[in-house]
């Protein structure tokens, strides 16, 4: 057997801290993250069994799920919200968690904070309670999504309990067309392998495709991770990874930094290590994608048509097919462009950086928004929303009508008050179009920040690459 | 800390041959507001058993009194999505202590696991059968042993399922995760200072 390993491998291999037949590997946890969701229950835990945080500086708590994205200098209004955000403040300060709470200019959406801050490195293991966790594997991590059960062992014992995965590669080759971008890719690739094709796979991406993506590019294919059922994706550091490290807040500094990227430039896979399955696809085949189901799989190329039940390959897919379209109010066989539209969405840990924010800027300077759909840009973290605002974007979104908002998770699951009416069609940068997942019997069409922009202008699903 | 111990089933089951059932649709965002384990049975598949002014929806199989029982049967990849361990708690809460299905999203299968609700994986053949068993018998009894990973329908057509030996210890003993992790303790720690 070769000793070649995959950088997964490699990686997992280095934060076992015990393995024992027929038991899951403990494996030990560098960076935990929480938020006001999924924590309560798991800190009611510590104290039923009288045990502290096992060491809280490798915890770091901030408010994002069920914050308001307006007033947020205000109390909460609503009861429930507030009273969650309080108990995270309040076990956060008990147990010594330190937390970046509304109002603090380090807040903003968990995934989001984490890399801008520089708390998300190279070779680590990172988890947190939400499964948008694997965005963080675009810095060349083991990161993945959590349940509170196990937000619990780790805050106990910093370690979880986990049976190792599977590995798959997904390689992207070649250049991407003009109005093509980082979420057309992802969106492509759930398209092809569906909803659950990477379930009980780790995926690694690569291919020249993806490392010409920017940092903030590979985070928005790496979280979607997760919709196409792998527990987490990760890709390679390279000089790209290191150059957005440098000298982040949290991150080491000058020599120790330099240090540990001599250590980082050896996180790659191995040449003639292999992995239990390898997918291939090229970029010169992907154009900007929307999704017409209920499931982020639900996508097609904005020029395709939806598909019909008997274009389905398998016969029991058919009757999920038609209660989706159902649901959706769209015909099969039809095509999306030109869809009228009621709201757009941009926002969410997979497109709420300030590169998402540029690219909705690009397209929408100097226009204004079709007078019948509402727009709402949500920015990832405080420091998204100031950047914007530096470099004179609020001015743009202004002018075109949009609202400007303060950062949180907003419309991407509805938690706060930011939710799609029923029946309304909203064209959202986020990463789930389940049934009520924006709002009670809200109809979601997932799509990258560009397509979302045109749309917003014309007021109907719009190819972004005809759109000036 | 000590869960319900899971040994053997047998109860009548409930059919929800729905593919994809994601964990939003097991629990919506908006009902994941509490800060305790309890009480989100209340709003198990909440959009689907109700309509926007909480009437109950007739057509959906918890509000149809012909069905019932701890088990739910449901299409393949079930529990696909948010992480929110609220759905395994909301399935527990309401009754169900088995879910049967051929595929199960990873995150919920341990979330299910960890909550004393057993996600139990058949085949799609088995799991066609199963479903047009209750089709025509809606108080057709399902066996499950744990301790022989099998499943039994009432014309003894059974199938074995895969469960990991910890886990199954974990169940049938009603012991968690912490309490072996913590065990560990000194162990991790020493992790904890070497590790670069």
């Amino acid at each position: 057997m070769s000793n070649s390993k995959t950088l997964f491998d490699k990686i997992w291999d280095a934060h076992v801290v015990k393995q024992k037949e027929g038991y899951p590997d403990v494996l030990f946890i560098d960076r935990h993250f929480i938020h006001e969701v999924t924590s309560p229950q798991a800190f009611d835990g510590l104290r039923k069994r009288n045990i502290p945080v096992f060491n809280p500086k490798r915890t770091t708590a901030t408010a994002d799920h069920n914050v308001p994205t307006k007033d947020q200098h205000l109390p909460i209004r609503e009861a429930l919200s507030r009273h969650q955000v309080e108990t995270l403040r309040k076990n956060c300060a008990e147990f010594g968690v330190e937390l970046y709470d509304l109002g603090h200019p380090f807040q903003g959406i968990v995934h989001i904070i984490g890399p801008e801050l520089g708390l998300t490195l190279p070779g680590m293991t990172i988890v947190c309670g939400d499964s948008h966790t694997s965005t963080h594997g675009a810095f060349g991590n083991i990161a993945f999504g959590i349940g509170t059960s196990e937000v619990e062992q780790v805050l106990a014992t910093q370690c979880v309990l986990q049976h190792k995965p599977k590995t798959m590669r997904i390689e992207v080759n070649g250049k991407l067309e003009k109005g093509v971008v980082a979420k057309d890719i992802i969106l492509y690739i759930i398209s092809k392998i569906s909803a659950s094709g990477a379930t009980g796979y780790f995926v690694e991406y690569a291919g020249s495709a993806i490392e010409s993506l920017s940092m903030e590019a590979r985070m928005t294919i790496c979280n979607m991770s997760i919709e196409m059922g792998a527990r987490g994706g990760l890709i390679a550091p390279d000089e790209t990874t290191f150059n957005y490290i440098r000298g982040r807040k949290f991150a080491p500094q000058g020599e120790a930094f330099e240090k540990l990227v001599e250590t980082w430039k050896q996180l790659k896979t191995d040449e003639g290590a292999v992995y239990d399955n390898v997918l291939i696809y090229n970029a010169a085949d992907i154009a900007p994608m929307i999704t017409y189901g209920t499931n982020p799989g639900m996508g097609i190329r904005i020029t395709d048509r939806i598909p019909t039940a008997e274009e389905l390959k398998e016969i029991n897919e058919k009757a999920s097919f038609t209660k989706s379209l159902e649901y959706m109010g769209l015909e099969p066989g039809s095509s999306l462009l030109g869809k009228p539209i009621d709201y757009v969405f941009i926002g969410s840990c997979t497109n709420a950086r300030i590169e998402d924010l540029r690219l909705v800027a690009s397209v929408v300077k100097g226009k204004k928004k079709s007078p019948d759909v509402e727009v709402w840009v949500v920015p990832g973290s405080k420091q998204v929303e100031e950047q914007a605002r530096k470099e004179g974007l609020d001015k743009i979104f202004e002018e075109a009508g949009f609202e400007l908002r303060s950062p949180g998770c907003s419309a991407c699951l509805g938690m706060n008050e930011d939710k799609i009416p029923a029946g309304k069609y909203c064209i959202s940068t986020s990463n789930r179009n389940f049934e009520g997942r924006q709002g009670p019997k809200s109809r979601t069409f997932l799509a990258s920040p560009l397509s979302a922009a045109a749309a917003a202008i014309t007021g109907r699903v719009t190819d972004v690459r005809e759109f000036n | 800390m000590s869960k319900e111990k899971f040994i053997t089933l047998k109860t009548t089951a409930v059919p929800l041959p729905v593919e994809n059932i994601d964990t939003d649709q097991i629990i919506p965002a908006r009902f994941l507001k509490a800060t305790t384990r309890e009480g989100f049975g209340e709003n198990l598949f909440r959009d689907w058993r109700y309509d926007s002014e909480s009437n109950p929806n007739p057509e959906f199989v918890l509000n149809n009194t012909a069905y019932k029982g701890k088990i739910l049967v449901a299409g393949k990849n079930f529990g696909c999505g948010s992480s929110r361990e609220h759905a395994a708690w909301a399935l527990y809460d309401y009754g169900f202590r088995v879910v049967i299905s051929s595929f199960f999203a990873d995150i919920f299968k341990n979330n299910a696991l960890n909550n004393a609700l057993l996600p139990l994986q058949v085949s799609d053949t088995f799991l066609s059968k199963v479903f047009k068993t209750i089709e025509e018998n809606s108080s057709a009894e399902i066996e499950v042993n744990l301790e022989s990973q099998s499943v039994t329908l009432p014309d003894g057509a059974s199938e074995k399922f895969e469960i990991n030996p910890y886990k199954k210890a974990c169940l049938m003993n009603g012991y968690d995760d912490i309490d072996y992790l913590l065990s560990l303790r000194d162990e991790i720690k020493e992790f904890d200072l070497t590790h670069a």
